[in-house]
């Protein structure tokens, strides 16, 4: 950020306040690297469907473990919000082994998402991100067509294992937890949330899962720079077509991914923070890097008008600046983030061939805050894997 | 909330528990659908489906059915005083089984939601506005959130932010 802008912020929070309290954006702008065995490009862009809006693409190779028949896919969302690598079956050439479960039949997973599902095979790949390797790493393939889709996975919504539903060519699951379910899916009976399926011809069933069998956060299986990631985005003023970043490997192992100042929040179990707005706490808040907005709150709490044609969106009169307390899920340390809302609606119109806004929003019922990807914008934010060990304590946790 | 208060299975409940136990086991063969819409007594069906437990909180307006599941996840049914499942709201680490809980619904949601597969491909938050449904869905991998409701149903004097 120029001098000259920051001005105004500084005078919006009040003369006595440095601008790195208020905010908690340092009127100097962040640190990106891009040399290391550790750092993977990444980039802001309309994505493999050319449509996405504030969604952070990657390229992956996978390949058949322990070969070298290998392919790169591109137009991988890279999302801190859930954990594992899940590829299109549609984007997949090469040719992966079929995870067997111990009876000998294939194992497939139903991954409920927030409006939806992704279905698909689990098969097996060495992973390749930059000069970090997980071998023999479970992925999803999302595939409706290998095996029929269980009707208990259809009842959660709709199938998101298309382009056009998707707007990817796959998900980079970089977040907190090692695996996407955990010890509930290790369970049989009634207290496994039928996740991972065995699929003998006469039609899929739920199994229990052991932990090396689930699909992982491919991260937390790279022999080094393993207990977490930090996306590094620089800051945005206004609308762009693109920008370019970095996804960074392991924390504090490396001397280019060390926290530096940033502050630890601590995570919750079910891995939440607490935001609190207009004095009110919201304990279920949470980054996500593959949330591409901010989205918070309902309409009658914050008294931004949802846009007329979106009720997904805020449509403000004129771009809002609102502030907010992040707080550790354990309630100390916090500190203020201050953030905009513009009118959405008119930032489509207005600029048709953009895919960077950094004041996109919109309401989140029940769910407190989703602090989507613009969040990530001018700040190096890092997460924790669980279980994981780094200089500044035991994941799981965020840092900025 | 003070005024509510919680039903349990002694004293005075203990003939009405008594009833719902019987109506239970006389429902195993009943409704066809359960959930948003349906009767009262769509919520045993539900409960059966999740293997859940069930506690019911009551105020003036309504009757909170709320389920339990051994998954962690919990799901909310409201019941007017005619008896109907006017709102459902779901909150855990898994995402419920949305065709039982918004039963005819269901199909309309997902209409909705593919309704809204746009110019603009995005990951968020789920919000259907419609005059007839409202479908509100959110959060991540292991803790989802959401609620639904017939904003025609509501008894009168409920806001649709006491659904939760």
């Amino acid at each position: 950020m120029k001098f000259a802008h920051a001005i105004p912020m500084i005078a919006a929070c009040g003369i006595l306040l440095l601008a790195a309290a208020c905010g908690g954006r340092s009127s100097h702008p962040n640190k990106i690297t891009t040399t290391g065995s550790n750092v993977q490009a990444i980039a802001v862009n309309s994505g493999p469907a050319g449509n996405y809006a504030n969604g952070a693409f990657t390229s992956v190779t996978v390949c058949a473990p322990g070969s070298s028949t290998c392919q790169t896919v591109d137009g991988i969302l890279v999302d801190t919000g859930s954990s594992g690598l899940r590829i299109l079956s549609s984007a997949l050439t090469v040719s992966l082994p079929p995870q067997k479960a111990s009876d000998g039949n294939p194992v497939a997973e139903c991954l409920p998402f927030v409006s939806g599902y992704t279905w698909g095979p689990v098969q097996t790949a060495d992973i390749k991100i930059s000069g970090e390797t997980a071998s023999s790493a479970p992925i999803q393939v999302m595939s409706d067509s290998d095996f029929p889709v269980p009707t208990a996975c259809s009842n959660f919504g709709t199938s998101r294992n298309t382009l056009t539903a998707l707007g990817a060519n796959g998900l980079l699951g970089v977040g907190i937890f090692a695996q996407d379910c955990g010890g509930a899916c290790v369970t049989t009976g009634p207290g496994n949330p039928g996740l991972y399926y065995e699929c003998p011809a006469a039609g899929c069933v739920v199994v229990g899962e052991s932990l090396t069998q689930q699909v992982p956060n491919p991260v937390a299986l790279f022999a080094a720079d393993n207990n977490g990631v930090i996306l590094e985005l620089p800051a945005v003023t206004a609308p762009a077509a693109s920008i370019n970043g970095s996804m960074v490997f392991g924390i504090g192992t490396q001397s280019n991914n060390a926290l530096g100042g940033a502050t630890v929040y601590a995570v919750d179990a079910n891995g939440n923070f607490v935001t609190t707005f207009s004095h009110q706490p919201y304990s279920q808040s949470f980054l996500d890097s593959g949330s591409n907005g901010l989205y918070f709150l309902t309409s009658s709490i914050t008294g931004i008008s949802v846009c007329p044609d979106a009720s997904f969106f805020y449509c403000p009169a004129s771009t809002q600046t609102l502030s907010a307390t992040n707080a550790a899920a354990t309630g100390s340390p916090s500190g203020q983030v201050s953030f905009s809302v513009a009118n959405a609606d008119n930032l489509f119109s207005n600029n048709s061939s953009d895919s960077v806004f950094e004041d996109l929003a919109g309401p989140n019922s029940l769910a407190g805050f989703d602090w989507g990807l613009p969040f990530f914008y001018g700040r190096n934010v890092f997460t924790a894997i669980e279980g994981k060990t780094t200089p500044s304590g035991t994941g799981p946790f965020w840092a900025y | 909330m003070n005024k509510w208060r919680i039903r349990k299975c002694h004293g005075n409940w203990a003939t009405l528990c008594l009833f719902a136990g019987i109506l239970s086991a006389l429902l195993i063969a009943a409704p066809a659908f359960a959930g948003l819409g349906e009767d009262v007594r769509s919520v045993q069906a539900d409960q059966a489906h999740m293997q859940g437990t069930l506690r019911t909180t009551q105020n003036a307006a309504y009757t909170v059915q709320e389920i339990k599941s051994p998954t962690g996840t919990i799901v909310r049914e409201y019941v007017s005083a005619s008896g109907k499942v006017f709102a459902v709201a779901w909150q855990g680490p898994w995402l419920p089984d949305m065709r039982q809980i918004l039963a005819t619904y269901f199909e309309p949601y997902q209409k909705a939601v593919q309704a809204q597969g746009n110019s603009r491909a995005a990951r968020r938050p789920l919000m259907i506005e419609q005059p007839g449904l409202v479908v509100e869905s959110g959060g991540h991998m292991r803790s989802f959130a959401g609620r639904a409701y017939i904003p025609d149903m509501l008894p009168e004097g409920v806001r649709a932010e006491e659904i939760r």
